[in-house]
């Protein structure tokens, strides 16, 4: 039988390295938000999966799933869909709706401080710290995976711009390091 | 003229530069305003309205009068200020504001008509005929007056915006803000320490006085060289704080790469949004110039200016200085040039008591009445209690005093407060909340009194940061008392210039009292006092104190203009950084845009979109051509097209259909599981929102679709419906957009198509039916509705496979006779079949406007129910959509206007209201002709379902797909 060839949202699309910082399309696997309905058993579901649904700007994590606040009322699991899921909230395949850019590298927060109206030091934005917030004008999950990481998603069909916006403020980083 | 063993110019490193194209040097640390000194030119450029010869007037960013263009590759760059742009090697600049030359100015005619172009000559001279002004007078005035010019090319340089946090942001790196950083810096705060200038040390760096027991310049970079080290601070230098915003908010214009030769990817400027808890203004004072005959002449400059560039620059403005002051501070001036070998021929002082000077001669009670000089100052007049005598001079400085640099501090509508002891305006405290003013910009102008406030303005920031500040000394500094007698104006004939880059006169000033511009803000607006790029920064004071004396009161009744963001030029270009041509706005792709853009699809912008407008074949020549083709192979065949923009939401819970109820016009709590229908959404307003197909997925789930422009808005509107009125409801909702690709398949052979790569064929499948279906293995969602009128059906897998399956689609399609389809062929069949889009339903449409009334259910409520039935918008008053179909072969134009049949002599109907009858054109080819219409039979089916919709009644009726 034929088959459909899946293609990422920024397939084809070499990592870019300038200087320490590293820009890379992500592979997040399964996304599925999650949002709370009455009388639905979310809670209790997730604690049996390790998880409990995030505080406003932070994440659950364990070693298979992590949960992102992304809203009001609403998180992203990130990993294999907890069986039951759809019976227990307002469940939705948001796997292919993302683009996933991976920025790393010392300095991280400075290209991104270039575009995110946000402190996103490491005292002010810490390793677990998310937020919904504008990346220039397109709405963007931002995230701290490490002390010199950060994950950004986009919708799919921005990722080109996305991918572009960041390049420029790394671009510029670069040239203001050669002149000193 | 430089002076050996002065100045912190880097000597031993050359570097080459042009002015008019003169080839020029100067050293490493220079401005071009004192690379131009030291190499003699005094002319710089020619004033705005009169063509004046003017110089260089200060040493700083205020300066008004030597504006250049900067010329570099394609770029030109007007009104820089020569005080503030960095030599760099191959820099090249050129005058501005004159023709053919710099020395033979034609435009200096100007100044012999000055009589005739004095304050709202404008208004008083173009008056009539009326419609002069704006062909002849404008354009005439336009170039005459005016500074630099563009090239007219696009600026494709790099710019930069960014933003920043703090806990204090110190503005200005003089003595004040380096004591203010320094100290909180050590107490641990997270500090930003921003100076306008490429050094920091503020006038240390131009003065003499020992500081801390040694040269003031060893003490600012002791004091730097500790801040670079620690971690929680940041300098930024070249860095203008220019403006104050809510919150703590500042705007700060960096200037990157404007000092060097550009490089690839260097950010020319970058502008800066910094967030600080705290912050002191430490932005010190600037002397400020006094009015007297011809005070303008090249070689005329403030004396804190000459100061500047002897110690710091190494140079000498003049041969033979004389200064003008009403206080004392021109006298470390004369004290300085004595010192460095600089003649001084005397020191007129205003002050009848002035003390007299060691080795200077000291005109007590003296004023300048006047200057001499072509190019550049040559004599001037001098007038005292004994007399008066005239003076051999090449360079004038001069002193008025100081003004606290406190614009900041009104950008929040605050009004700074009159100190009449230093007779100046100081900061009002309180001004801006967490904006602390100290030093110079407060009115403290010994160096002692400003290390003293910078330190205590840090230990108030730091209390409010609750951080404690550490014990420190205080440097040992020049503690001299600032005493002034004021002087704005020396009376006399001749014009004595206030605003030097506005060429406004004290003449204008009091010319504006007299015909009764008597408030400050009509003197600045019939005069342009303040209106040029220095802001009224050298003349604001001056102007006022002389509207206060001409009108006979004093400088605080009379007051003081509005001092506007920004402190000094930003560029338009710096602030819309990567904002260019595509840089606008995100671009967002579908995931056929690849297969598209390979079959030479142009592709055009659809809300952020980019979707195909045809796919051109060989021989087409016009996109009719491939239009017409495409919307025949629709009717005749099969056609695809990538609808993926439409918006998709999402909609789950036990009150998702009571939601959708209430949301829409229509009824969706009756919809089967499985079947799609088409729904209408008002705004709270009563007008048309948006419309668009719902599908009943589960019971207590369905799945939304919106037009591809009002997605966004639609996502907001179910939010605000849900949080305003629906609380407690167990509803949610979610975009999912960007996670399906769906593509239409339409025409006769659409089943076909379909059924040859679906992994099971359809069997049943009615018209507004969906489900669920496997595209080779892969689970997709397929909705039987149609734009284009014929047998249509939407099928949507996950983004992921979008290419793939456009491709395969495309491909089976080709095999049948079919193909793909744009936008323009989907208009076209939308249209001929009467379903609507956002250029009918445009925001200003209610439903009974474009004949939907009907969709409003008269058994429920809904949001814009009870608005859409106020008065006004219903009846034979409104405009009503309808569909035309001319009768023959002529087609109408775009445009045409519409007769009642038998009435084609009448005037035409301008209303807007249609009427059916006659389709005439406006113009061109057509004008004048009668052309037939008619109003068109109802169309609305799927072109399988052989029957009318029982639902649309009307011409042009909603369509049951999610549109364009």
């Amino acid at each position: 039988m034929a088959s459909l060839i899946a293609r990422s949202p920024l397939a084809g699309q070499a990592p870019l390295v300038l200087g320490r910082l590293r820009l890379a399309e992500g592979r997040p696997g399964p996304i599925t938000s999650l949002a709370r309905l009455k009388d639905r058993p979310l809670d209790a579901l997730l604690e049996a999966a390790g998880l409990s649904f995030p505080a406003p700007n932070s994440m659950v994590s364990t070693e298979t799933h992590r949960l992102v606040w992304t809203g009001r009322d609403q998180a992203f699991l990130f990993g294999p869909p907890l069986e039951g899921l759809g019976a227990a909230c307002a469940a939705t395949d948001q796997s292919d709706g993302w683009a996933s850019l991976l920025l790393e590298g010392p300095g991280a927060e400075e290209a991104l401080m270039r575009l995110v109206p946000l402190d996103l030091r490491l005292t002010a934005f810490p390793q677990g710290r998310t937020a919904r917030a504008p990346l220039n004008h397109m709405q963007a999950i931002l995230m701290r995976t490490g002390p010199e990481a950060f994950t950004v998603l986009v919708f799919r069909s921005m990722a080109q711009s996305a991918w572009h916006e960041i390049g420029t403020a790394m671009r510029s980083l670069a040239a203001r390091a050669a002149i000193g | 003229m430089r002076i050996d063993g002065k100045g912190l110019v880097d000597r031993s490193t050359r570097i080459d530069f042009r002015f008019d194209g003169q080839a020029l040097t100067g050293f490493e640390g220079d401005t071009l305003a004192s690379a131009l000194l030291a190499n003699g030119v005094k002319l710089v450029g020619r004033s705005f309205k009169y063509h004046r010869p003017r110089g260089i007037l200060t040493a700083g960013s205020e300066e008004p009068s030597a504006l250049v263009e900067i010329l570099e590759g394609n770029q030109q760059t007007p009104n820089v200020r020569a005080t503030v742009q960095e030599l760099h090697e191959g820099l090249v600049a050129r005058s501005q504001n004159r023709w053919p030359s710099l020395k033979y100015d034609l435009l200096a005619v100007n100044d012999l008509a000055a009589p005739f172009l004095s304050a709202g000559f404008y208004y008083k001279t173009f008056m009539w005929p009326r419609a002069f002004w704006e062909s002849l007078y404008e354009p005439m005035i336009r170039r005459a007056a005016g500074l630099g010019s563009l090239s007219g090319q696009h600026d494709d340089a790099a710019y930069e915006k960014a933003y920043a946090f703090c806990d204090l942001l110190v503005i200005g790196a003089g003595p004040t803000g380096l004591m203010a950083a320094l100290t909180a810096a050590r107490a641990g705060a997270d500090v930003i320490l921003a100076d306008e200038d490429a050094r920091m040390g503020g006038r240390l760096l131009a003065e003499t006085a020992p500081l801390d027991g040694g040269p003031a310049v060893d003490w600012v970079e002791r004091v730097l060289a500790e801040l670079r080290s620690m971690p929680n601070v940041r300098l930024m230098t070249r860095t203008a704080v220019t403006s104050v915003h809510d919150d703590g908010t500042y705007g700060a214009l960096e200037r990157v790469g404007l000092h060097l030769a550009p490089a690839a990817d260097l950010p020319r400027e970058c502008f800066w949004r910094i967030v600080a808890r705290q912050a002191v203004l430490a932005a010190g004072a600037l002397e400020r110039p006094i009015a007297f005959a011809n005070n303008d002449r090249p070689g005329v400059m403030t004396a804190s200016a000459i100061r500047t560039y002897l110690n710091r620059y190494g140079v000498a403005p003049g041969r033979k200085v004389t200064l003008f002051a009403n206080n004392d501070e021109a006298r470390r001036t004369a004290r300085d040039l004595i010192a460095a070998g600089v003649s001084v021929a005397a020191i007129i002082d205003s002050r009848p008591d002035a003390a007299p000077e060691d080795g200077c001669r000291v005109i007590a009670g003296g004023t300048v009445t006047d200057t001499r000089g072509r190019h550049a100052l040559s004599q001037i007049s001098v007038s005292h209690p004994g007399g008066s005598l005239t003076l051999d001079t090449d360079c004038l400085g001069i002193s008025g005093g100081w003004n606290p640099t406190l614009h900041l501090t009104c950008h929040l509508n605050g009004r700074p407060t009159w100190d009449a002891g230093l007779a100046a305006f100081v900061p009002t405290p309180g001004a801006v909340p967490g904006l602390i003013p100290a030093g110079g910009a407060k009115g403290l102008f010994s160096t002692a009194a400003c290390l003293a406030d910078g330190r205590r303005a840090a230990v108030e920031a730091l209390g409010a940061l609750d951080l404690t500040a550490p014990e420190m000394a205080l440097p040992e500094a020049e503690d001299a008392a600032y005493t002034l007698h004021p002087l704005w104006a020396v009376p006399g004939k001749g014009r004595a210039w206030l605003d030097f880059a506005n060429d406004v006169t004290v003449k204008d000033v009091e010319l504006a009292a007299q015909e009764s511009f008597r408030s400050v803000e009509h003197m600045k607006r019939y005069t342009t006092q303040g209106m040029a790029p220095d802001q009224g920064k050298n003349s604001n004071v001056g102007a006022l104190a002389v509207l206060a004396d001409t009108t006979g009161r004093g400088i605080p009744e009379t007051g003081t203009t509005t001092f506007r963001p920004p402190f000094s030029p930003v560029s338009i270009a710096a602030m819309g950084a990567g904002g260019r041509a595509e840089g606008f706005a995100p671009q967002r792709f579908t995931t056929s845009h690849r297969p598209t853009v390979e079959r030479g699809a142009p592709m055009i912008e659809a809300g952020l979109w980019y979707r195909p407008s045809y796919f051109p074949k060989p021989g087409e020549t016009t996109w009719r051509e491939a239009c017409d083709r495409e919307v025949r192979m629709v009717r005749g065949c099969v056609g695809v097209s990538d609808v993926s923009t439409l918006g998709k939401i999402d909609i789950q819970g036990a009150d998702a259909a009571r939601f959708l109820d209430l949301v829409y016009t229509n009824t969706f709590s009756t919809l089967p599981v499985g079947r799609v229908r088409y729904g209408l959404m008002l705004r709270e307003d009563g007008h048309v929102l948006d419309d668009g197909t719902t599908a009943r997925l589960g019971e207590q789930h369905y799945l939304m679709t919106t037009t591809t422009a009002a997605a966004g808005l639609v996502m907001r509107h179910l939010d605000f419906v849900q949080q305003a009125f629906c609380k407690g409801w167990d509803v949610r909702t979610i975009s999912v957009t960007e996670a399906w690709a769906q593509f239409a398949i339409a025409g006769p052979k659409a089943r076909a198509l379909l059924n040859s790569l679906l992994d099971a064929p359809l069997s049943d499948f009615p018209f507004m039916a969906c489900g669920a279906v496997s595209v080779h293995g892969t689970p997709a969602r397929l909705f039987r509705i149609s734009f284009s009128g014929e047998e249509g059906y939407e099928l949507a897998v996950p983004a992921r496979y979008g290419e793939a399956l456009f491709r395969d689609l495309v491909n089976r399609a080709e095999t049948l006779g079919g193909g793909p389809y744009g936008m323009e062929a989907l208009n076209v069949l939308r249209i001929e079949k009467g379903f609507i889009t956002h250029a009918e339903i445009h925001g200003r449409t209610t439903a009974f406007d474009i004949g939907m009334e009907g969709m409003v259910s008269a058994k429920k409520d809904c949001i814009g129910k009870a608005a859409a039935q106020r008065p006004g918008l219903v009846g034979p008053a409104r405009e009503q959509l309808v569909g035309l179909r001319p009768l023959g072969d002529q087609a109408p134009t775009a445009g045409a206007h519409l007769f009642t049949l038998g009435e084609e002599g009448e005037a035409r109907d301008r209303s807007g209201l249609c009427h059916l009858g006659l389709l005439v054109a406006d113009a061109g080819p057509l004008a004048g002709a009668g052309l037939p219409a008619q109003r068109p039979r109802p169309q609305g089916r799927d072109g399988a379902a052989g029957r009318p919709s029982a639902r649309h009644r009307h011409p042009l009726r909603g369509h049951p797909s999610g549109c364009a």
